[in-house]
């Protein structure tokens, strides 16, 4: 049995299942962390004066920076892997892909060192409101990314195979993991500043 | 889709092997059928667990009869174990119960078919949705194993209790594979009403129940997650030991807790119920879309006020966002706050009254068949509007400082929820049953089910507004016992308890109906009630992973009944207009 409209888009609509199905699973995740930051506003409003701000001090704004950046990389690398299919150069759209995946590696790796230091200096989630937020909200975001990442590594290997067979269905699929993987650096382009900057 | 690639394709699914037929399929039907299944025995279970309770309600701290020697404490339902049944009774009948079986059984089963659709549009997620649904079943039937037994702190799980009391994690995790489920669902559920609407099957083309689904769909993708991040962060509470929920100097017991404090319980609060006030739409507006489905056909006219049943419906879905503080009326959150909120929960009220008061003109002059499909939406309505009217003294401040939190509470979304939302659900399952098996269900034992039902139900729930205006509260595991203000009340306690083992009893037509029917019912065509949308146009059962034998062309809108000047008293949607 064949689905309509997996592939070429409806005419009324103009648009494929899978795209709405993203852009809705996207919008519940605004909510999932909409309600989280919802949650951070609350505690810091309730908290002492200015005692979030001084919580905050102890987080590292370089290695964040240098993440942010990272990030930002790896969806520039996504776009430019879509547009290598579009542009049929599927040697080109591997190399992109490939370095989106080395960006997220990166951002994972810096993120351990923070981590490990914040415990190191005993800094845990139970020392004070600030820092259960802090990574809490980080903590889900880096469930993300390992997310995206699997399913980028899924692509890069053994889902690439499609693009002999069905190469239209494919790029659907690497513009869906896009949109997926531009919602995630997004998060985190809120993260950054209400985090280590506020 | 061409006929012949039809026939090719259902011949080779006959072929498919046991377990990827019925137990893994991606087939909309066998999920529908999945999920019905599971739900009804979830709501059984879920109701086995209340009529315990009434036991220990009506004969305070005599031994429980049968089940006693389950309970320990000598077969007296002790208090704790009185907390984990009536927090697992709430979490049982929404989330594994009511939810799954509104909108995983019938908006599964019946949305492909009633806009003219092969299947869902993501049938693997679809899969994904039940299995994830019915591990964190699973998972809250598990903790009925634990050695510390289910969640105590009630279905809202408010901290500090939740917090710390045992039992919780468990429930929180079941939670997250509930959420889950949910999630996948709503994503297919709308998906499948945008893209795969059948050629013609315009928006107000609709039948109501899918706009009923799709309005619900919004509210379970959008509602749900704000709980899933309070799940995360009671999670992280309970097991990382932040605060998220625990403000600063908390002494239990005599001990001031050892946390870094500075949350919140009434963030859980929040979080809470802006999930759960939309889930109260998500459990009445699939009733109200079977209802009008049902009314519409054995009243033989169209739906009164179509159009503004759909605008109310898509408003209602809307505003259920904006109401959920009236539930936290005497928090102390402010006025400003409350007076907030009851504004937004009187304007909620008239979407709901559009479209009960456009069922109720719909049965002005039809000339109506009283089957046992038609007798529980006839039911629905009445039952609902208790619920409905009952609620708008919760929602004024004033009226809540002193209903909150007592029976009358129980009694008005009991009213909404049980022969409201179930009545309607028994509706659809007589209604659609046909469509199912292709067989009738008995009509004789179908009306042994409704009036018994009618009847305790009423029983159950009415004494609840007295005894609540007396002010007897929700919570008591002696029923009131100990209180003065109670003993003018307290010989309801006994009435409401028969009543509700009544009802069980009165289940037993309905079990045997089903079971008698699926083999012995009385053989029918494609339409027996003679209706007009699109899911009486496939066979009965509609074929496996296809449903048509060719999609159908829509021409007109869903209810044209009892038309002057045609041949027969219904024009099916896929046939055209003869001018």
């Amino acid at each position: 049995m064949e689905i309509p409209y997996t592939i070429e888009e409806r005419p009324d609509t103009g648009l494929i299942n899978s795209k709405i199905g993203i852009w809705l699973f996207l919008a519940s995740e605004v909510m999932l962390f909409g309600g989280l930051f919802s949650a951070y506003v609350f505690l810091r409003l309730g908290a002492p004066d200015g005692a979030f701000h001084e919580w905050g001090q102890v987080l590292n704004v370089p290695l964040a920076t240098l993440n942010t950046l990272l990030l930002i990389s790896s969806s520039v690398t996504m776009v430019m892997s879509w547009a290598s299919l579009k542009m049929n150069n599927f040697k080109q759209h591997k190399i992109y892909m490939a370095l989106t995946l080395l960006c997220a590696t990166g951002f994972l790796v810096i993120k351990y060192f923070e981590y490990s230091a914040k415990f190191h200096h005993g800094l845990f989630p139970a020392t004070n409101t600030f820092l259960a937020i802090y990574f809490t909200l980080t903590g889900l975001h880096v469930l993300h990314i390992i997310g995206g990442m699997i399913v980028i590594g899924y692509f890069l290997g053994p889902g690439s195979r499609m693009w002999a067979t069905e190469p239209e269905h494919f790029i659907n699929r690497i513009e869906t993991v896009g949109l997926y993987w531009h919602f995630v650096d997004l998060v985190w382009i809120f993260l950054f500043p209400v985090l280590y900057l506020l | 889709m061409e006929p012949c690639k039809v026939t090719h394709n259902s011949e080779t699914h006959h072929n498919e092997p046991f377990i990827r037929k019925y137990i893994f399929s991606v087939d909309h039907k066998i999920i529908g059928l999945q999920y019905g299944i599971t739900s009804l025995l979830f709501l059984f279970f879920g109701f086995c667990l209340i009529l315990i309770m009434r036991w220990q309600l009506a004969y305070p701290e005599e031994p429980v009869p049968i089940v006693g020697s389950l309970l320990g404490g000598g077969g007296i339902l002790l208090p704790e174990i009185y907390n984990s049944l009536g927090a697992m009774h709430g979490t049982i009948m929404i989330f594994l119960g009511v939810v799954p079986l509104a909108v995983g059984a019938f908006g599964n089963y019946f949305i492909p078919l009633q806009i003219g659709a092969p299947d869902m549009a993501f049938p693997k997620l679809n899969m994904a949705s039940y299995w994830s649904y019915f591990i964190g079943g699973v998972i809250m039937v598990g903790s009925f194993f634990t050695p510390d037994g289910p969640a105590r702190s009630g279905w809202t799980s408010y901290p500090p209790l939740a917090d710390i009391e045992v039992g919780q994690t468990i429930w929180l995790i079941g939670m997250v594979f509930l959420i889950t489920s949910s999630l996948l669902g709503s994503i297919n559920v709308i998906t499948t009403i945008i893209q795969l609407r059948a050629p013609g099957l315009t928006w107000m083309r609709l039948p109501f129940f899918i706009w009923s689904q799709f309005v619900t769909a919004f509210l379970l993708l959008l509602a749900f997650p704000p709980l899933e991040a309070a799940a995360v962060l009671q999670l992280m509470d309970r097991l990382v030991g932040t605060s998220f929920f625990l403000p600063s100097g908390l002494i239990i017991s005599g001990e001031q807790l050892a946390v870094s404090g500075g949350g919140s319980p009434l963030l859980w609060q929040h979080l809470f119920w802006f999930l759960a006030h939309p889930e109260v739409y998500v459990l009445i507006l699939p009733a109200m879309g079977i209802v009008g489905e049902v009314i519409a056909n054995n009243t033989r006219k169209p739906l009164w006020g179509y159009k503004s049943m759909v605008y109310g419906v898509v408003f209602l879905g809307f505003m259920s966002f904006i109401v959920w503080a009236h539930h936290m009326f005497i928090t102390g959150m402010g006025t400003a706050m409350s007076s907030f909120f009851q504004t937004t929960t009187m304007i909620i009220s008239i979407p709901s009254i559009i479209i009960l008061s456009a069922m109720f003109i719909s049965l002005w002059g039809g000339s109506i068949r009283f089957n046992t499909p038609m007798l529980f939406a006839l039911a629905f309505l009445p039952m609902f509007g208790i619920g409905g009217l009952t609620g708008l003294p919760l929602g004024l401040a004033a009226a809540d400082i002193h209903l909150h939190d007592t029976y009358y509470v129980i009694g008005h979304f009991h009213y909404v929820v049980a022969p409201g939302t179930i009545f309607a659900l028994f509706a659809g399952i007589y209604y659609w049953f046909p469509k199912m098996t292709g067989r009738k269900m008995s009509e004789l034992l179908g009306k042994l089910h409704f009036w018994p039902s009618l009847i305790f139900m009423n029983g159950i729930f009415m004494p609840m507004f007295i005894q609540g205006l007396a002010g007897v509260s929700r919570r008591l595991w002696d029923g009131g016992l100990e209180y003065a203000h109670a003993s003018g009340v307290l010989q309801w306690n006994e009435f409401m308890s028969v009543s509700a083992w009544l009802l069980g009893l009165a289940q037993i037509p309905f079990i045997i109906n089903v079971i008698y029917s699926i083999k012995n019912g009385e053989k029918v065509g494609r339409n027996p009630w003679e209706s007009t949308t699109l899911e009486w146009v496939a066979p009965s059962p509609p074929l496996p992973h296809v449903n048509f034998e060719k999609i159908p062309q829509v021409y007109h809108s869903p209810y044209e009944y009892s038309v002057p000047d045609r041949e027969k008293d219904f024009t099916p949607q896929n046939e055209p207009i003869k001018e």
